[in-house]
């Protein structure tokens, strides 16, 4: 599954989902979860995990700033000095801490660190960038540590992404025209999850030389032999089968085998197809288009025109959010020997980002056809697609780093605004049931059916 | 890593093949089986040493020579006035990327297929030898039950 994709939750899981995001355990801006764990009001929220998510994501477009060998930009040379004061900063911090196992050492002055951290006024990405290569010239015993488990399974399986996986099938299932079903909800956004678990960590087990020759992921657990690959694949069938098991059987066989198709298209097709062809973006964009498939298909049970719609709304923006993140990050993925169209054809990388960028308006239009919004949808939604289409067009023409990133940062707010706005606009299940009492009968009772 | 340590022990990122060395723990009663997991996990630490050394290093050399070349095209030296490294910009090193890519992708191919055939192995004598020991171990605490 591509970097980043995210979507708002329904506004009732929204305190669900923060929890969530809670306890993914990023330690670099502990203060900002207070921020959205009190807001209740559903625009602020997504606002400030906006500015979360910008946060993360410019932190680690710095980092890659940093270390890139020839940066163009001028932002690269002032992280470097600051981070010479931070270096010398932790050269006293580690001389002040008594000496002790190298462990225990390492987390004392981790902890003193992040004190210094907090208190000083300097730029996350720096911090960052200093904290972690002071860890990392230590040579480490590979021995499992119980209590750092979580925090390493959580890495693994890519918790983060994960989280927003599962807020795509929960869009999918309450865009779904049926009424809603708290524990078929959870269920579905249970076993997804499960399964999206299962597959992350399959595919770190399967990347460990080339995640240690890129900067974006060299930080992994397999990578760092904080955990061993046997760990890894113990965990991940002990997540997939359960969560294939856990749809298939608490919800229904037609999302349990969409879940196990997702699996298997992400670990043995997209992961290999990496290094093979770029054939492979297509791929992880249905890979990204099936959870809210699945959701719409827990909801209602069967593969509707709806479904689908959601689908290719999802398949469409995969392009130019990939597209222009890739943009970035060639010099590593030519290092790394992975075929992105960012880097072998780059015309056909900014053609397919605006062309599907145009889709999203197509797309958003044909969406009260099928009856699944009001009209009012592609209307609203009219400004945010002109939006990232021109956004697209820009990037199209100037194919530099500065427009990639507008584009970037554009598609992490526009999918989940989109998906609200859809909700918003959803054709109400009563208005339906005037339409026709034939098809409720029908559909009540296949609701009765599907309960287990 | 210190003499009395029971464990592998892993150190920082090598500097050529950005992969973390693994010095392994040799039992005293080492079993075969056991033999045969940390030789495998040496042949690949090995073979992957070799060749990310080798393909970085080669990107490294690649880099320099194709900067050069392009600023002696422009008429430039390495070095300007102010002794900054001078540097070309992210499309005209893109044209590099492309170029090292699609030289490169037979032997990337060949180590794809390599490398997956030696972490299926190592993952495997792993299963096979945590299997041994818990056997060994339900087969102690029988034992032990009993007495």
């Amino acid at each position: 599954m591509s970097a980043a994709r995210r979507c708002r939750p329904p506004r009732a899981l929204s305190g669900l989902f923060v929890w969530c995001l809670r306890n993914t355990g990023v330690r670099q801006i502990p203060c900002r979860f207070v921020h959205l764990y009190h807001v209740a009001n559903g625009r602020l929220i997504t606002f400030q995990y906006f500015n979360f998510l910008k946060r993360m994501y410019v932190t680690q477009c710095n980092r890659d700033l940093n270390q890139r060998v020839k940066p163009k930009s001028d932002s690269a040379v002032c992280p470097f000095h600051a981070l010479q004061q931070l270096d010398q900063e932790k050269k006293v911090v580690h001389e002040i801490s008594p000496v002790s196992p190298v462990h225990q050492s390492e987390t004392s002055s981790r902890n003193e660190l992040r004190e210094i951290k907090l208190a000083a006024e300097t730029e996350d990405s720096v911090l960052l960038v200093g904290a972690e290569s002071k860890e990392d010239r230590q040579w480490k015993e590979m021995k499992l540590q119980l209590d750092d488990l979580p925090g390493i399974l959580a890495r693994l399986s890519k918790i983060k992404l994960t989280a927003l996986v599962v807020s795509t099938t929960s869009a999918g299932f309450a865009m779904a025209p049926v009424p809603f079903e708290l524990s078929c909800f959870l269920l579905a956004s249970l076993g997804t999850g499960l399964a999206s678990c299962a597959a992350n960590s399959i595919n770190q087990f399967f990347e460990v030389p080339f995640d240690s020759n890129m900067n974006r992921t060299k930080n992994r657990p397999l990578v760092r032999g904080q955990i061993s690959p046997l760990l890894a694949v113990c965990f991940a069938a002990s997540c997939g089968i359960p969560g294939i098991a856990l749809l298939t059987l608490g919800v229904n066989p037609l999302t349990g085998a969409l879940g196990a198709f997702n699996i298997f298209l992400y670990t043995c097709c997209y992961t290999p197809l990496k290094r093979m062809s770029i054939a492979n973006t297509w791929v992880g964009a249905v890979v990204g288009a099936i959870p809210p498939v699945m959701g719409w298909t827990a909801a209602t049970g069967s593969l509707d025109a709806g479904a689908l719609l959601l689908g290719g709304i999802l398949y469409s923006w995969q392009f130019p959010h990939f597209n222009a993140l890739s943009w970035g990050l060639r010099e590593d993925y030519s290092r790394g020997g992975y075929c992105m169209m960012s880097v072998t054809h780059p015309g056909l990388c900014r053609r397919v980002a605006l062309r599907h960028c145009l889709a999203l308006i197509g797309l958003s239009t044909v969406a009260p056809v099928l009856g699944i919004t009001t009209w009012t949808f592609p209307v609203i939604s009219l400004p945010i697609n002109l939006y990232i289409s021109y956004l697209g067009f820009r990037f199209y023409r100037d194919a530099d780093r500065s427009s990639s990133r507008k584009l970037f940062f554009c598609s992490l707010w526009h999918l989940p605004m989109l998906l609200l706005v859809m909700f918003t606009c959803k054709k109400s299940v009563l208005e339906k049931e005037d339409k026709g009492d034939l098809s409720v009968g029908s559909h009540e009772t296949a609701v009765k059916m599907r309960l287990p | 890593p210190p003499a009395h340590s029971h464990s592998d022990w892993i150190g920082p990122p090598d500097r050529l093949s950005n992969l973390r060395p693994v010095i392994f723990y040799v039992p005293p009663e080492e079993s075969a089986l056991e033999r045969r997991l940390r030789e495998a996990r040496q042949e690949a630490q090995a073979s992957n040493q070799r060749f990310w050394a080798r393909h970085n290093r080669a990107f490294r050399q690649e880099k320099e020579e194709f900067i050069y070349s392009r600023l002696k095209a422009k008429g430039l030296e390495m070095r300007d006035e102010s002794g900054q490294k001078a540097t070309l910009n992210a499309e005209e090193m893109a044209e590099f990327y492309k170029d090292f890519l699609t030289k490169n992708l037979k032997k990337h191919l060949q180590y794809n297929r390599d490398w997956y055939k030696h972490n299926f192995r190592i993952t495997f004598l792993m299963g096979q030898v945590a299997l041994v020991r818990a056997l060994r171990w339900l087969r102690w605490r029988k034992k032990n039950v009993q007495q």
